[in-house]
């Protein structure tokens, strides 16, 4: 149950984007058309990932044990662009389509502050290694419909009578804003 | 502290270098350099326009040798070059393209309702294909707008897509959304070998011309001063402007929907002013023309037909051979038909127009006798066109008919000037009903002859335009309508006379059918000369090959020579033939038409082997486009066209049909179009001379 919770609370109530408010330059950037949502968000889920499982033992077995807990954000930094680096390499080697799909965005997500943000919480909230992998996927997953609901929705606005001054970033911004809005209504139902 | 905290980082810092370095190698992808470079190339829109998925696709098609350096269509000839440099090969040509919008409908179309949804024309050709009544034009929403990825296209104050020459790439992302086809992508060869389409927007007069002239948009050019833009358009499809400008008989004005309102618009009077007008200026207007293709084309006959398959090929960048049997090029546009009609030195001009474009010939080169189809392709060409004309006079099959004194009009116009200078006092007949024998009449009448014309039909009936018979009774001739020769009198073989009859339809007022002769009403009538200007046919006796055998498969109904409707492609697949040796005895335009078909066919044969059937083609009167009502709201008299006096012509050859047309007169009789699409048409047309004394509006002037 307790995992449940957890993995809901990180898709929809503490929803990384609309909630935690991180991640959103590609929520803004990369929202123009579905299918480049899809492939970004998918990026996003699998950085998340990588970046938790490396991050949450060097945490634990080097940063805290030598007292440099203060370092983590440099620390992080440096493992996660690093990590991005040799994943993208591997990829290209090995696995050629999924390197395809997710090439493009792959260099974009190196430390988007939404991968830098699971990984610094997971630490303060002091959860077991496994339960800091189900909250990185989790908010993925968040980041990932929050990004395919403002695609599609700016796709309909793309056909849509839009005052000028409003037309393109503007408009997609008030939608972040009324989407934001609804998923505070999820605040309070679970811890 | 300080130290193991630099330490850490340091070491976490090498181990992460030292692992990416090692991953660069262990993990390395060889990618051909080449690719990187060739996309480098590109603009890089990932247009689309090559038909591969983005740029890069594009680049790495070229390095592994499954695309052309010259695909990317955004890019130019200079992308090309530096991409062939690359990859060590060489750019062939690309014919430039651009998109174009085909609609001119905007706010004059009728609606059905009134669209008030998602703006998109995608989406509003859902319901009922949009708002306009007709369903070939421009919805105007702007989806093309929308898509282009070069900024190319704006809608202009009527809701009309404009595309901007320079900045379209022709990556053709425009034509792949409209829903109506109105916006199209094409290029030179396309837009000279277009034949029309049922979903064009084609007005009645382009409709009804054979050679599917722009007739709109060439009168609308010379309204708004862009002569030189006019003269492209028509070239477009005639290249023998000055000459069709002379001769032909218009049926575009006779369909034209201002007829309803008053009379049509003098499309012919405006042809000719605006090919005129290049001529007058002294200088030619260049034509655009692909380079040479190495694709070798004869043509055979440089009449107006084998001009224009010519004049066609060349510019799509073919290589065509003009085989002329006689000393100069024109065929019956030189020396046959009268100086008066076509003068000589504007024929001159038009062929030399041709000819500086590249067009080979070879004069004084018989078909069947100095070459033949195996020598043709023996020397190296691919398709063969037959434009030899139809110059044969039938006999007339009567008493005497061989005797002295009896010729063909051919021969008869032919010596003109030359043996035959002096006609005065002579009596001569003239047999048919044709131009060629009202031509006959005219000519003799100017050397002083007294003329009379055995027609065997009623006026209305005849094959000569009513313009020309008009002109021939005007100098004198006595034209006998319904009558026939019945024996040539002859003495010692000296033509003395022709004995005629009478001859009356069995229901004179409706005038159906062969009308019959009437007994006893046999006449003698003196004559020192009888031509015949019955008919002309297609010499079959030169279609022969060595053997005697006839080379080709013959019309009976016409004929000529046996070919496709479309293609022109006659029995033998090589060999097209068109003009008067196809459809027997026709005008000039029609000529001119088959010239282009046939380009259309060879360029098609020569390049890709086989000749495409045209899609939707529009090959009679759409009838949708014939308005019962309209409300034209000016009425303007029609140009009237400057002539030299009937007594002038009496002794003079110079042009009957003076060709000083003031600008302003030409631009007026402009305003009288209506520029009519499909559908729609200027209701309001010629409202900038509203103020003039001559113009009326009809509702003052009561009809309507």
């Amino acid at each position: 149950m307790e995992y449940f919770l957890l993995f809901i609370s990180a898709i929809f109530i503490n929803n990384i984007v609309l909630v935690q408010y991180l991640g959103a330059c590609p929520f803004m950037g990369t929202s123009k058309s579905t299918d480049v949502a899809l492939g970004m968000g998918g990026a996003v889920i699998f950085v998340t990932l990588m970046a938790t499982a490396i991050t949450w033992p060097l945490h634990q077995y080097v940063l805290i044990p030598y007292g440099i807990e203060y370092l983590q954000t440099i620390a992080f930094i440096l493992v996660i662009a690093s990590l991005v680096q040799f994943v993208e390499m591997f990829l290209k080697k090995a696995v050629p389509p999924l390197y395809k799909s997710l090439g493009l965005f792959l260099p974009l997500i190196t430390t988007n502050c939404a991968v830098m943000g699971v990984a610094i919480m997971v630490q303060r909230n002091g959860y077991s290694f496994f339960k800091s992998m189900m909250y990185g996927l989790a908010s993925g997953i968040g980041f990932l419909i929050a990004l395919v609901i403002i695609s599609a929705i700016r796709e309909r606005l793309d056909i849509s009578p839009v005052p000028r001054v409003f037309k393109g970033v503007p408009i997609a911004l008030i939608m972040a804003g009324i989407m934001s809005l609804t998923f505070f209504a999820f605040q309070g139902m679970a811890a | 502290m300080v130290t193991s905290s630099i330490l850490v980082l340091f070491l976490l810092g090498l181990t992460a270098a030292a692992v990416l370095a090692a991953a660069s190698k262990v993990l390395h992808v060889k990618e051909d350099p080449r690719i990187a470079k060739v996309e480098g190339c590109f603009p890089g829109a990932n247009c689309g326009g090559c038909g591969y998925p983005g740029c890069s696709a594009a680049a790495a098609a070229i390095v592994k040798g499954d695309a052309a350096p010259e695909i990317c269509v955004a890019g130019g000839a200079e992308i090309a070059e530096n991409i062939a440099a690359i990859m060590g090969t060489e750019v062939s040509f690309k014919e430039p393209k651009v998109a174009q919008n085909i609609c001119t409908g905007g706010s004059r179309a009728n609606l059905l309702f009134d669209y008030e949804g998602v703006e998109d024309c995608r989406a509003e050709a859902l319901l009922y294909g949009g708002e306009k009544s007709c369903g070939i034009g421009c919805i105007g929403m702007g989806t093309c707008v929308k898509v282009c990825s070069f900024d190319a296209i704006r809608l202009n104050a009527d809701g009309l897509p404009i595309v901007d020459m320079n900045a379209c790439r022709s990556c053709g992302k425009c034509a792949e959304v409209c829903p109506t086809g109105a916006i199209r992508v094409s290029g030179m060869t396309m837009d000279l070998l277009h034949l029309n389409k049922v979903d064009d927007c084609l007005a009645p007069c382009m409709q009804k011309c054979p050679a599917q002239i722009d007739v709109r948009t060439y009168i609308q050019q010379m309204k708004q001063g862009d002569m030189r833009g006019a003269l492209l358009t028509m070239k477009e499809r005639n290249p023998l402007p000055l000459a069709v400008g002379r001769l032909c008989p218009a049926p575009c004005e006779t369909i034209c929907r201002r007829n309803i309102a008053d009379e049509g618009v003098a499309i012919h009077t405006l042809h000719r002013f605006v090919a005129d007008w290049e001529m007058n200026s002294g200088s030619r207007v260049r034509l655009d023309c692909n380079p040479p293709s190495g694709h070798r084309v004869a043509v055979i006959g440089g009449g107006p037909a084998g001009l224009s398959c010519a004049y066609f090929l060349r510019r799509i960048g073919h290589e065509p051979v003009i085989f002329e049997k006689r000393e100069s090029l024109g065929g019956m546009m030189k020396g046959i038909i009268p100086e008066y009609r076509l003068p000589e030195k504007v024929v001159e001009w038009e062929i030399q127009t041709i000819l500086d474009l590249g067009v080979d010939v070879r004069n004084g080169v018989e078909f069947g006798r100095d070459v033949t189809l195996e020598s043709l392709e023996k020397e190296g060409f691919e398709a063969v066109f037959m434009a030899t004309g139809a110059w044969k006079v039938p006999g007339l099959g009567i008493e005497n008919d061989d005797a002295e004194g009896v010729v063909d009009a051919v021969t008869f116009l032919d010596e003109v000037g030359e043996s035959i200078d002096a006609l005065s006092g002579k009596r001569i007949v003239v047999v048919g009903d044709t131009n060629t024998a009202m031509d006959v009449a005219r000519s003799a009448a100017r050397l002083g002859a007294d003329v009379s014309a055995l027609i065997s039909c009623i006026q209305r009936k005849m094959s000569a335009n009513k313009n020309e018979v008009k002109r021939a009774a005007e100098l004198g001739s006595d034209l006998k309508f319904l009558t026939e020769p019945v024996r040539v009198i002859a003495e010692d073989g000296v033509v003395k006379g022709v004995e005629y009859r009478e001859l009356q339809y069995d229901d004179p007022k409706k005038a159906t059918g062969t009308p019959k002769p009437v007994e006893g009403t046999e006449t003698v009538l003196d004559a020192d000369m009888v031509v015949i200007a019955t008919n002309r046919l297609v010499d079959v006796d030169a279609l022969k090959d060595q053997n005697g055998e006839p080379l080709f498969e013959m019309d009976k109904k016409t004929g000529g020579i046996k070919a496709d409707k479309t293609t022109l492609q006659t029995s033998i697949p090589h060999v097209f033939a068109g003009g008067e040796a196809h459809t027997g005895r026709n005008i000039i335009i029609q000529a001119v038409a088959d010239g282009r078909r046939a380009a259309r066919a060879i360029h098609h044969y020569v390049t890709e082997g086989e000749i495409p059937e045209p899609k939707n083609p529009q090959l009679r009167v759409i009838p949708e486009s014939i308005l019962k009502n309209m409300q034209v709201v000016y009425n303007i008299p029609r140009i009237r066209v400057p002539e030299i006096s009937v007594e002038e012509r009496r002794s003079t050859f110079k042009e009957e049909v003076k060709g000083f047309v003031e600008y302003d007169e030409a631009r007026k009789e402009g305003s009288r179009c209506l520029r009519c699409g499909l559908t729609c048409y200027d209701a309001e047309a010629g409202a900038e001379y509203a103020a003039d004394p001559d113009v009326s509006r009809f509702d003052e002037s009561g009809k309507e």
